[in-house]
């Protein structure tokens, strides 16, 4: 193989491991909540996960910072809430979870994700 | 040093005054509350001077400035506008902050402004960029366009064409990548952003070092025309994704379109108009032929023919008199009435429904589930495909090739029609159901109603009328010759007017005449003999109504040729009542609960669909039977208690391949209608929360059940079509984007074309929903 090809190829392989690592090898941090938790929304959701207690009516305090349209809505399918963020404001959607587990909220257009761990 | 404040303008009833003027001892129901905030007070007795100014204005009638929280609170008429607030302030010299509109606008309103911003902010650029790229193609491909000046193909005047599409209306793109990555997450956006910065970048570095680079061994090859038209194209989809995407949510917009503005209410013995935000409950409130009922209430006095079609999908006007419910929104046709404001706010029927719309269409339905998987790796995969496509382009073909090849796959990947599948069609679906008067819990009752292979009805109130009715009679005088029928009915009616027995009720609906009145106010000895009948004397005649026992324990004889005659009835299942006057027994009435119409059609249109339909009820299996015949329904299953019934249902959920829906009007059979697979609750009166019910029914023709059905088999059938494409569309074009075909028919994907294609789907799958509005269900 040529001097070229192999240098391109041992970069892609190298860049696909990059892409692997800088996406799927991210530690999300876990914070817990108790009756409140800010959330700023600014190229995802911060923080992105959530623990809260059964049966605990807890307030997400929700601000969106970034102007993307993508991250305007706010979606919780299992609590049956979608919100629309206005640019800089705080909107407060209170849930109070009823079953132990995971369950996920994300963007309008379901590519931005967060979770909520119910214990 | 006083700083403005700016607080939203409130409205608080109930609020203390901390000084008012003897004014404010009048009844202030019908005055409101503000409060603003006031800027340039120095001293305590600046609020003081304040206070008299705004006094003095017409129509206030206590005012209060607080010097320490800068705040002014005035207790007025509602016509007093802010503008006359603010110019009292004004004239005492200082300033009164009042909020501007766009504050005190609901989230709605102000994603409606947003929205507009946007989609004209959108179609500026997309103008724009579509001019720019149209000269950027042209001085691309001289060979092709001939006619085009010179200087246009050179490749600085590309650059300056090309980046204004690529940094200002493209603009967009690299903020929500810039902010993804900063998280570690990436979008939609992020693809864009590097494949056309990629296609921008590389013929930059050409325009500024071609020669250099050619010695290099790079091509000569400039790539602004695709950077610029795939930022175009997908600009264009983008908006016409969003004109599209409006339009899901027209069902609730058309819903809260509905509402009345104003009240006409009774306050202080005057009437006036007050707006629908100020009615509160017990208000009493005129309504006027062909005026909007503003809130839900209680007729008390006069009677109307009211058009409920808007919120129940019933297309007959209904006739309401006093003590009727009526309904917020709806339509007063001709009559004119008052009623007692029951349900106000967020209470109404109305609000119920939007409010159990809205969280339909925010639920998730269980077929989403692999398109939200597969949509939260999309992207970083797409990453790495496109790197991959490059390396082995680069390896086996030309630069070129890899290049364009990779920007190809970059920009056809299209997470987006995933992602709008399943959501647009299901709010399209559970709008249109909601138009018809089906409401729709969720997206998961939705999506498996038409699974249904067993529908079991609740019989009283379901199938039935759920009010017995007077459906036979036979009157019988020949042993009593000077009473003729319709003195007896006058006779019985008197009685069974004292009785609030279902039975008698049913008797005095059917009997009452002009006469009742003269009778009725001279009935003496009134008896309720429970599980009997009644008794009583009217005109010096002693007259009872009763079943055969009561006659049989008065020692009156049963008329035998009555009996005969209506011997049917009891097989019929009906439930009969004897009348005796002074003895003799002189008629039968035969009373029973009627089928609602339409249900005959409904069971068969059902069993076309190859759908068993059995009927549930506490009845014996003589009227049980008798009411089944008539609704053309074979299967029964009588005198079962009603706790029993989420028994049977469960019973029936154990048969193999079997998928039930239990029919029932919500109030008695909520463990019934929890229990089956789909649960489809009939709404009884304004109360449309039913939480057990996954459907719930809100006018009574019960073909809507079929309805149901369609409606939830036509919504699965466009998600799974959504679905298919969006899948089929990644699945295949993505491969071609990365060059498959090429070994076969040497064919590559135009990078342009990808974004041709990207664009297209997501209107696409967008359009396929919202057919969902027009489809026959």
């Amino acid at each position: 193989m040529e001097l070229n090809k192999l240098l391109v190829t041992t970069l892609g392989v190298g860049l696909v491991g990059l892409i692997y690592w800088f996406f799927f090898g991210k530690k999300e941090e876990v914070v817990r909540a108790s009756s409140e938790i800010n959330i700023i929304v600014d190229g995802g959701y911060k923080p992105a996960a959530i623990r809260l207690k059964k049966g605990i009516k807890t307030t997400l305090k929700i601000t969106r910072k970034d102007p993307n349209t993508c991250l305007e809505e706010i979606i919780l399918p299992e609590f049956k809430i979608k919100k629309y963020l206005p640019l800089n404001e705080q909107v407060d959607i209170e849930i109070t979870p009823q079953k132990v587990g995971e369950v996920g909220f994300h963007c309008g257009m379901n590519m931005y994700h967060g979770k909520i761990i119910v214990e | 040093m006083n700083k403005p404040i700016r607080s939203k303008l409130r409205i608080d009833p109930s609020s203390e005054f901390v000084h008012s003027s003897p004014k404010a001892s009048l009844n202030n129901s019908k005055f409101v509350k503000k409060s603003f905030p006031v800027i340039g007070m120095h001293c305590a007795s600046c609020a003081r001077l304040i206070e008299r100014s705004l006094q003095k204005t017409p129509g206030v009638i206590s005012s209060s400035v607080n010097y320490a929280s800068e705040e002014a609170s005035v207790e007025c008429d509602p016509k007093v506008k802010d503008k006359d607030l603010a110019e009292a302030v004004e004239k005492a010299g200082y300033k009164a902050v009042f909020v501007d509109e766009d504050k005190q606008k609901t989230a709605d309103e102000v994603k409606q402004t947003e929205k507009k911003k946007e989609l004209a902010d959108l179609k500026i650029k997309v103008i724009v960029s579509s001019i720019l790229s149209a000269f950027i193609f042209l001085g691309s491909f001289p060979e092709w366009f001939t006619f085009i000046p010179r200087f246009l193909t050179n490749p600085f005047v590309l650059l300056i064409l090309s980046s204004p599409v690529q940094f200002w209306a493209g603009k967009g793109f690299y903020q929500a990548t810039w902010s993804g990555l900063r998280n570690r997450t990436a979008s939609m956006d992020t693809l864009i952003a590097f494949g056309t910065s990629a296609a921008y970048g590389f013929s930059l570095l050409v325009t500024l070092f071609g020669s250099n680079l050619e010695n290099l061994g790079f091509p000569r090859v400039m790539y602004y025309d695709t950077a610029s038209i795939i930022i175009t194209l997908i600009l264009l989809g983008r908006y016409l994704e969003a004109k599209a995407k409006a339009h899901t949510s027209d069902a609730i917009k058309k819903l809260l379109g509905l509402q009345a503005k104003t009240a006409r209410v009774f306050r202080d013995g005057k009437e006036i108009d007050i707006p629908i935000e100020e009615v509160i409950d017990g208000d009493k409130i005129r309504v006027r032929p062909g005026e909007k009922i503003p809130v839900d209430g209680e007729i008390i006095e006069g009677s109307s023919s009211i058009d409920e079609s808007m919120v129940t999908g019933e297309s007959i006007p209904v006739d309401k008199k006093v003590g009727d419910n009526v309904i917020g929104a709806t339509i007063n046709k001709n009559g004119s009435f008052i009623f007692r404001a029951t349900k106000v706010g967020k209470n109404t029927m109305l609000s119920q429904i939007v409010k159990m719309v809205s969280e339909a269409q925010s639920s998730r339905a269980p077929i989403q589930r692999l398109a939200d998987v597969i949509s939260s790796y999309f992207v970083p995969i797409i990453l790495m495909l496109a790197v991959t496509t490059f390396v082995v382009w680069y390896d086996l073909g030309t630069f070129s090739q890899a290049f364009t090849n990779m920007i190809a796959v970059l920009i056809i990947a299209c997470p987006c029609a995933l992602g709008l599948a399943t959501p647009t069609a299901i709010m399209v679906g559970t709008g249109r159901g909601a138009e018809k008067g089906i409401l729709i819990k969720d997206a998961e009752a939705l999506e498996t109603a038409h699974k249904v292979k067993t529908v079991i009805f609740d019989k009283t109130g379901t199938l039935t009328q759920g009010e017995p009715l007077v459906t036979d009679y036979k009157f019988d005088s020949s042993d009593k010759k000077y009473l003729k029928d319709e003195e007896i009915k006058g006779l019985l009616t008197s009685v069974e007017y004292h009785s609030e027995h279902p039975l008698s009720k049913a008797i005095v609906g059917k009997f009452d005449t002009g006469e009742t009145q003269r009778y009725m106010m001279s009935v003496k000895n009134f008896k309720a003999i429970e599980g009997f009948g009644v008794e009583g004397i009217v005109l010096d005649k002693k007259v009872i109504v009763g079943n055969k026992k009561l006659l049989d324990s008065n020692k009156i004889n049963i008329n035998k040729n009555l009996e005969e005659k209506t011997k049917s009835w009891t097989e019929d299942g009906k439930t009969l009542a004897y009348v005796s006057v002074d003895g003799i027994h002189v008629g039968v009435i035969a009373i029973a609960d009627t089928l609602k119409s339409g249900v005959a059609e409904m069971v068969s249109d059902l069993r076309r669909k190859g759908i068993e339909v059995w009927m549930i009820t506490g009845d014996n299996e003589t009227t049980a039977k008798a009411i089944a015949n008539e609704a053309s329904i074979k299967n029964i299953l009588a005198e079962v208690l009603p706790a029993d019934k989420a028994e049977k249902v469960r019973g029936f959920k154990k048969r193999p391949g079997s998928f039930v829906a239990f029919v029932g009007d919500g109030i008695n059979d909520a463990p019934a209608l929890a229990s089956a697979d789909v649960g489809i609750a009939m709404a009884t009166g304004t109360d449309v929360a039913m939480e057990s019910a996954g459907i719930t029914l809100l006018n009574k023709d019960l073909r809507m059940v079929n309805t149901a059905i369609n409606l939830s088999k036509k919504t699965l059938s466009v998600i799974k079509q959504n679905l298919f494409w969006a899948f089929g569309y990644n699945v295949i074009l993505i491969p071609v984007a990365m060059g498959i075909l090429y070994p076969f028919f040497g064919l590559l994907l135009n990078p342009a074309l990808a974004a041709f294609a990207m664009a297209a789907s997501s209107i696409s799958v967008v359009g396929n929903s919202l057919r969902l509005k027009t489809i026959k269900i």
